[in-house]
């Protein structure tokens, strides 16, 4: 190929800068807003900017010294956003319980105070002679903080800073990373399970039996996902088809529990995921050449011995690169879960969209969307590195 | 003996993929109010709802016009973006290539969270402008795929050929380069629709009641009130995708005899 000029260089730029921009904006710039706010506190500092600078001169031995105390009366004085006021004083109480009344007093003084440096903190509240006050207050005023990063892992600072577990009432992050990572895990087994062998049979089946083995996989791929997830909900109900069916011939008295638990969302998951799986094996083993396994059998191989040693290494690239994608998708599902599993089977994007919709708590929703986002992406990487085209299988 | 489980194993894979699908499409014509078979008789009253009550019918607009929306403006992107990477002229092809493929391995939930921060600081919130930026975010991968693919298959003769009669580049590309990539470029499009139309989670986050669509009010109706009216629902949108689905194939086959017939 002939090299390019520079016309057509800045040509090919110029077609490309439209779509760059447009996800530079609305693509990585909300990811980063994302990560902003997972690592953003800004409740505190922005009512109190002039005690988040003295703060920066104290090292959190003993009381604060004179300066810090006269920038809070300061700070205090100044405030007149309530809402701002409110935020800030409902972030410190969570920290620290009996900061609202604390804060409460203090401001009314502050105000009240002719000469705000006449005002002597212990005086208008002696609590203000404990340390544990004051180092909440320093724990709050920096800008960013890893409190919302440590809490999605179910750790938390203790009073002199250190890290450590965070108290088990509020401990419930780790046992639904836990949980996200079984579910995927199982998910991505049953897929093995049933697509790899049903992709060595549309390997070696020819005319109609391929192209309805393959049209089966193809049609629930283009199929809307919530529809596939209604249709699972249809069928698991108690009254659903199949728990119909095996009551009418008799197998089963009490129609079985197949909604709402975890065994109903890995079915439904399972059904969503297949096509991912079989047709990454389907296609590494159409360039196997079709006489390897007679060959193999000429040579005394039976069909078990042939499949072990032939069929099924060959086959291996293909079940590796379809499992990194089935259980990356598997992690970050939310609708089959929500619709078909219960309380107990709720995953890390459940959270995060309870985070994120129910409570408006920004931080916690956009901390626990990093970690989700960055096991997403290494996996990506992986699986870019396996698969010649990072392009995904359907698109 | 092989044989017969092979068989049992296929048909039983084959029922598991088609069940769940066959299953839900008569219950759209069910005269009961529950989803449960035997049908006691045929109606059509859920369609009825469907077109009458005013959540579905609006929520089918919606679709209709956030659906639309992406769909030009992902095209639109893709088509260009797809024709700037064509040929390896730009350096860093590769990684740009690799950035407009993310948005779908983002997980949903983790840009929904990010849109919906990002939208309301924008003030574009619970809007239509909204809604359909950032449909449009997640259809794009699928239309500079598919475009890709289709410039990939046109032979750079046929254009050397246009030029070297004369032809100055602009209507090399319009008489040539886009009549044959016309097909890629129509099925992003088309693929790009059928995105929107099956999104929900990140209209979950950043759709007011205004702008639910048809795939969030199926999503919330499921989580509340389940009614055939779903299944309904559920026809239309296979029926819809089927039909997208066949035009798509169509398009890829007259492709491929175009890029056949343009082979020297």
């Amino acid at each position: 190929m002939s090299r390019a000029t520079a016309g057509e260089r800045s040509r090919a730029f110029l077609l490309v800068a439209p779509l760059l921009l447009f996800l530079a904006v609305f693509f990585l710039w909300p990811l980063g807003a994302m990560v902003t706010a997972a690592v953003s506190d800004e409740a505190v500092s922005t009512v109190m900017p002039r005690t988040a600078e003295a703060m920066a001169d104290w090292d959190g031995a003993g009381l604060p010294p004179q300066p810090v105390q006269r920038a809070l009366v300061e700070d205090l004085r100044a405030a007149d956003d309530q809402q701002a006021l409110g935020e800030a004083v409902r972030r410190l109480n969570s920290a620290v319980s009996g900061f609202r009344t604390l804060l409460t007093r203090t401001a009314g003084a502050a105000r009240d105070a002719a000469d705000p440096g006449a005002v002597s903190l212990p005086a208008v509240d002696p609590r203000w002679e404990q340390p544990r006050f004051w180092l909440a207050l320093k724990a709050a005023v920096p800008r960013y903080t890893d409190r919302n990063l440590l809490a999605a892992v179910d750790l938390r600072r203790d009073a002199d800073g250190a890290i450590v577990n965070a108290d088990p009432e509020a401990a419930a992050n780790r046992v639904i990373m836990a949980r996200t990572f079984l579910v995927a895990a199982t998910v991505t087994l049953a897929c093995a399970a049933i697509g790899l062998p049903y992709a060595m049979l549309a390997a070696a089946a020819t005319g109609w039996v391929r192209a309805a083995l393959l049209m089966a996989v193809l049609l629930p791929l283009w199929t809307s996902l919530l529809v596939r997830t209604a249709a699972w909900f249809i069928l698991l109900q108690n009254e659903g088809l199949i728990n119909g069916a095996l009551q009418a011939i008799g197998l089963i008295e009490e129609p079985l529990p197949l909604i709402f638990n975890r065994l109903g969302v890995v079915i439904a998951m399972t059904h969503v995921l297949l096509p991912f799986m079989v047709l990454p094996i389907y296609s590494v083993l159409l360039s196997v050449p079709r006489n390897l396994m007679p060959a193999a059998a000429s040579m005394g191989a039976g069909p078990l011995r042939a499949f072990w040693h032939v069929l099924l290494p060959l086959s291996l690239p293909g079940l590796l690169s379809g499992s990194l994608l089935v259980f990356m998708v598997a992690i970050g599902y939310y609708i089959t879960p929500a619709l078909v599993g219960g309380a107990g089977d709720q995953m890390i994007s459940s959270v995060i969209a309870f985070y994120a919709t129910g409570t408006a708590n920004w931080g916690m929703a956009g901390a626990l969307g990093l970690i989700l986002l960055t096991v997403t992406t290494l996996l990506y990487l992986v699986y870019g590195r396996l698969s010649r085209s990072p392009q995904l299988p359907g698109a | 003996m092989l044989r017969v489980l092979q068989t049992l194993f296929g048909l039983l894979a084959v029922a598991f993929l088609m069940l769940p699908i066959l299953a839900i499409l008569p219950l759209a014509f069910t005269s009961s109010v529950f989803l449960t078979y035997p049908i006691p008789s045929w109606s059509l009253r859920w369609f009825e709802e469907l077109a009458t009550a005013d959540a579905w019918r609006m929520s089918i607009v919606n679709s209709l016009i956030v659906g639309a929306g992406a769909t030009v403006l992902s095209t639109l992107l893709g088509t260009l973006a797809a024709l700037g990477l064509r040929g390896r002229v730009l350096p860093l092809a590769g990684v740009f290539r690799t950035l407009f493929l993310l948005p779908m391995v983002v997980p949903a939930v983790v840009l929904g969270v990010g849109m919906q921060i990002f939208l309301a600081r924008l003030g574009l919130g619970s809007s239509y402008t909204g809604v359909i930026l950032a449909h449009t975010v997640l259809c794009v991968p699928f239309v500079v795929v598919s475009v890709s693919a289709s410039l990939q298959g046109i032979d750079p003769t046929v254009e050397r050929a246009a030029m070297s009669l004369g032809a100055p580049p602009a209507t090399v590309f319009r008489l040539v380069t886009l009549p044959l990539a016309l097909p890629g470029v129509v099925s992003g499009a088309v693929f790009a629709f059928a995105t929107s139309l099956d999104e929900v989670v990140i209209t979950l986050f950043v759709a007011g009641p205004n702008q639910r669509t048809l795939a969030r009010q199926m999503f919330s109706s499921i989580r509340e009130n389940i009614s055939p009216t779903v299944a309904a629902a559920a026809l239309l949108l296979i029926v819809g995708t089927l039909c997208l689905a066949g035009l798509a194939a169509l398009l890829r086959r007259r492709d491929k005899r175009l890029i056949a017939a343009s082979a020297p």
